[in-house]
């Protein structure tokens, strides 16, 4: 059942901006390379991944979480033969996808971050000319491109040229397209940005019923309630780096205290946030730009009561409040010091 | 290799060229026929030109449809499949080796360059009107030669496809294929540049000189040309570093 995925410490560094596929915002700094005393020129170097491992069960939903520019693009890429790695292998079952990419091909199908359709052809011939390039037989081609039509409900937009199709409808008809050969994996690189709540709870219910029968998924996401109800487990990726992975219940309990208050002061002294570490509950503490603190804590509302008390007492007036259940987004808050949205 | 991919791969490009055909008709060969008028009929007729004129410039207009419609078949969708909608994606994706898709453009072109000379080739005899004398003793050196030219057509297309953004199209016109075509030796024989010893070298570099003079020497022996073997010779060998370089290209393009 299912094919499962591998990697081991995959590596990339773009020596050139990387083309406009994957690559969304791109939220590295550009690095100068070696130094060398007689060649002083600069040379362009993105670390785009670094030394990332992880393991894809077959049939199982997974997840890649983290803000724009993290590497979920470009660890998308490498897994299906569009991206080459620098360093590091990757498998797809027993296949080395970068030694026999042709056999990985047939084995997945992507959904890319922005619609690639093929402008030149109509919707139906986009889904037909797929089956076709996988070696489908004409017959089962055209019954199952209608099927998917009838599915998206694209039927009676089949016969019209895509480039006249709205963003939704590309949307709906990439991943008809991506499911058209069948694939035991398949990739979604944020499947619901730009998409309304209600196509968005209808993308969700075609990935689940999808891996029902048996499939093995991949998507991309910063979306963190998308990551919690869709992914059996997760990595958080950020700056190219994994920086926890497991399922979303264990990364949500690995968070110390489970609740995240966030604070604003006028001004935030040490002996301030000495008194908030004594606070019942609470079992971190972290100053944000001296001007607030991150508590983390084993209750939210029941603390704020001590913690005005805390600040009045040291003559400090707080300035703002925000509670957090525990979540992805206070997990990668409490990993990186950063908002999922930054 | 697949070659059921590599088939419906084809197929693809061959619908939408017969969905394309007559604006893609148009845009090759209207340009050298109403050349083919203006120099073969109207001059030649008030006798600005002489009739043998004729002769001369046939082979030359052939070459020169081909190479454009070559070119274009593969550069345009390319340059525009590549930019920012990354339509070419789904056909990286097929399951076939990437550089066996590039051949396939390369096949396309060729099959659009070859569809451009056979049209082309009675449409300007035809507004040429009376006074072609086109000899058909060397049909397999024209094939061959036809081929060969095809096929540097469409690699160079491939090579220049996968070199510039679309912003570029309008330059790869004026600095590229203008030059070609005004220093191809498709409007006057390479033995009419002997008053330019330095151009009539420099020009050697134009694989559209091998075109214009091979064929040339398969449909009208008698007008000056290169040698043939040496036009074979020369084509092969651009040929060859033309799909070099385009396959070369397109991977590092595809790949990033």
């Amino acid at each position: 059942m299912g094919v499962g995925i591998r990697t081991e410490h995959l590596r990339k560094v773009y020596d050139t901006p990387p083309p406009a596929a994957a690559r969304g915002g791109f939220g590295f700094a550009t690095s100068p390379g070696k130094k060398d005393k007689d060649k002083p020129k600069k040379k362009f170097e993105v670390v785009a991944l670094d030394d990332v491992s992880f393991e894809i069960r077959p049939g199982e939903v997974f997840g890649l979480l983290g803000p724009n520019g993290a590497g979920k693009s470009t660890t998308i890429g490498i897994l299906t033969t569009r991206t080459q790695p620098t360093a590091g292998r990757a498998f797809l079952g027993e296949i080395d996808i970068w030694r026999e990419p042709v056999k990985a091909k047939r084995l997945i199908g992507v959904v890319p971050q922005r619609p690639n359709l093929d402008f030149a052809l109509t919707a139906r011939e986009i889904l037909v000319f797929h089956g076709a390039y996988f070696g489908q037989s004409a017959k089962e081609r055209e019954r199952k491109a209608d099927e998917l039509l009838e599915k998206f409900k694209l039927t009676d937009r089949a016969a019209h040229m895509v480039r006249t199709f709205s963003g939704g409808m590309m949307q709906r008809l990439s991943i008809a397209r991506a499911m058209m050969h069948d694939p035991e994996v398949l990739f979604l690189d944020e499947p619901s940005a730009g998409l309304d709540p209600q196509t968005r709870l209808l993308l969700w219910e075609t990935i689940r019923d999808y891996n029902r029968s048996g499939k093995t998924i991949v998507l991309t996401t910063h979306y963190m309630d998308e990551a919690d109800s869709l992914c059996e487990r997760l990595v958080i990726i950020d700056h190219g780096k994994i920086i926890a992975q497991g399922t979303p219940k264990q990364l949500k309990q690995s968070i110390p205290g489970g609740y995240l208050l966030r604070l604003r002061f006028n001004h935030t002294p040490e002996d301030l946030l000495g008194a908030l570490r004594l606070l019942p509950g609470v079992t971190e503490v972290r100053s944000n730009d001296g001007a607030g603190a991150d508590i983390y804590a084993g209750s939210g509302g029941p603390l704020i009561g001590p913690i005005v008390n805390a600040a009045q007492t040291s003559g400090i007036e707080v300035l703002d409040v925000h509670i957090s259940e525990p979540s992805l987004e206070t997990l990668f808050l409490h990993h990186t010091g950063r908002s999922l949205r930054d | 290799m697949n070659w059921k991919t590599f088939y419906a791969l084809l197929s693809r490009d061959g619908h939408v060229a017969r969905r394309n055909l007559i604006p893609m008709l148009l845009q090759n060969l209207l340009q050298p026929l109403l050349f083919t008028f203006i120099f073969g009929r109207v001059m030649t007729t008030s006798g600005i030109m002489p009739a043998s004129y004729k002769n001369m410039l046939l082979p030359g207009i052939m070459a020169i449809s081909m190479v454009m419609s070559g070119v274009w078949a593969v550069a345009m969708p390319l340059i525009s499949e590549f930019q920012f909608t990354r339509e070419i994606e789904d056909r990286l994706l097929a399951p076939i080796e990437i550089g066996w898709l590039a051949v396939q453009k390369v096949v396309t072109g060729m099959i659009q360059a070859l569809i451009a000379g056979l049209v082309v080739l009675p449409a300007a005899w035809l507004v040429m009107g009376a006074g072609i004398s086109l000899s058909l003793g060397h049909l397999l050196e024209m094939l061959l030669i036809a081929v060969l030219v095809a096929l540097f057509s469409a690699a160079g297309g491939l090579a220049l496809g996968c070199s510039i953004g679309q912003t570029q199209v309008g330059l790869m016109f004026s600095l590229v294929l203008a030059p070609m075509m005004m220093f191809g030796c498709a409007y006057y024989p390479w033995q009419a540049l002997d008053p330019f010893p330095v151009l009539k070298y420099a020009v050697l570099v134009n694989p559209l000189v091998y075109a214009s003079e091979g064929l040339r020497g398969a449909l009208v022996p008698a007008v000056p040309h290169i040698d043939t073997f040496l036009v074979i010779a020369a084509l092969a060998a651009i040929d060859f570093s033309l799909l070099y370089l385009g396959l070369k290209k397109f991977h590092s393009k595809a790949l990033s």
